[in-house]
């Protein structure tokens, strides 16, 4: 049987020669080193690889916005389907324009990043295998048994350790604002590491109920704060109170937006 | 549609974290931090996110100025390089050597800087050598 990356390679050959795609994002290795690259033609395909992960969906929203039509082909894990899907709703990318190859992640790949859904919708490589059921993290059930006192002074030393690299934010598919408040001087202090609690509590909560989960921001952070931990607890109230995830379906609106519209809140 | 990733070191400390700059039609766009790097795995501080960001601020000087009567005024470089070394070696000539300083920056080449310690001490005679990192 072919490995993975065989076949994946197979099938950008088959959108750039057969499909006349103008371009397939993927990730190249080059002088020992890998990171995104646009392959125009299958001539170079020998360089492609799966690993190791880089979130993709960033590097198609810069694509397509740089270049007002055209299609573009995207190698797409299930992180990077459920982010592509989250930006289109937040009008960020035009899933029109993409054509996903589907691979699903390894049981192991599956299990390193702790992910519920290690597959897209569409698998066109790769095996599904079931994801990491949430809460299944020894981290977790530690914090879950402490009372909120030990929480909250656990976080704090985390967060400690910051030094406001910004890191968290930039990498994150949904983290999206032209304007972030983050940089704003009434919210976080300028010249001040770490920075206070609400540095993190503000992001936290502007990606609330768009977090797919990626580990894109945990594995940014150069003093590794367990920033998914924190996150996958709040998705996990997200679909215990709302029966919400975010990145299925580009027709579902966040609980978030329509709770008030269903329900008024003189009628909460 | 043309996206290139270059693979490149980031310019602003000896510590060298790995970073690819996405250059859209000729464009640069933020640096993705390389996560096969051996030394940086992925990870930059606040300097190495924002390394694109001088390259096309419209703050950025392109030409040399000189102040003029309290103004900045462009003028090409052979006259900008002209005025300083005149200055310079005025000011060695009527207060020595020692009253010359030069500072080097982590976001040259070592060659760059093994320069500016060498025309400090080799050409204008002074120790005064110092370097943006120790700031
Ligand atoms: S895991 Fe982190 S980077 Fe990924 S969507 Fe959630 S907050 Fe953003
Ligand atoms: S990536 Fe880590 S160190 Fe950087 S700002 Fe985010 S939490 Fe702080």
């Amino acid at each position: 049987m072919n490995t993975p990356e065989v076949e994946i390679r197979e099938r950008v050959r088959q959108l750039l020669d057969d499909d006349r795609l103008p371009g397939v994002l993927g990730l190249r290795a080059e002088h020992g080193h890998v990171g995104p690259h646009v392959f125009n033609s299958a001539d170079d395909l020998t360089a492609l690889v799966l690993e190791p992960r880089y979130g993709m969906a960033l590097v198609c929203q810069a694509i397509l916005d740089g270049s007002p039509k055209g299609r573009l082909g995207v190698v797409a894990r299930g992180c990077d389907e459920r982010a592509l899907i989250e930006m289109a709703k937040l009008g960020q990318v035009d899933l029109a324009r993409l054509v996903l190859i589907g691979l699903a992640c390894s049981e192991q790949q599956a299990r390193e990043c702790m992910c519920t859904r290690p597959y897209p919708r569409r698998i066109d490589v790769g095996e599904k295998v079931a994801g990491v059921a949430p809460g299944d993290d020894a981290r977790v059930q530690q914090l879950l048994a402490q009372d909120v006192q030990a929480r909250l002074a656990f976080w704090q030393s985390e967060f400690n350790r910051c030094i406001k690299c910004y890191g968290c934010r930039n990498v994150c598919p949904v983290c999206i604002c032209d304007a972030c408040v983050l940089e704003e001087m009434c919210w976080v202090e300028r010249g001040k590491i770490p920075p206070e609690l609400p540095f993190h509590l503000i992001r936290a909560y502007h990606i609330a109920d768009k977090c797919i989960l990626c580990g894109a921001c945990e594995s940014a952070c150069p003093v590794d704060i367990p920033l998914t931990t924190l996150y996958a607890l709040s998705q996990a109230r997200l679909k215990e109170l709302f029966d919400y995830e975010p990145g299925l379906d580009v027709t579902q609106k966040s609980p978030l937006t329509t709770t008030l519209e269903e329900t008024p809140l003189h009628e909460l | 549609m043309n996206y290139r990733t270059v693979l490149t070191i980031c310019p602003y400390c000896g510590c060298g974290c790995g970073m690819y700059l996405p250059v859209l039609d000729g464009c640069l766009g933020r640096p993705i931090p390389d996560k096969t790097h051996p030394l940086s795995q992925g990870r930059l501080c606040i300097k190495g996110w924002s390394a694109h960001e001088h390259v096309a601020s419209k703050d950025r000087l392109t030409k040399p100025l000189v102040k003029t009567q309290g103004e900045f005024k462009e003028v090409g470089w052979d006259a900008a390089l002209d005025l300083v070394a005149a200055r310079l070696l005025k000011i060695r000539e009527q207060h020595g050597p020692d009253s010359l300083a030069f500072l080097c920056s982590a976001k040259c080449t070592n060659e760059e800087n093994f320069l500016l310690q060498k025309f400090a001490r080799a050409v204008i005679g002074t120790n005064n050598v110092d370097h943006c990192a120790r700031l």
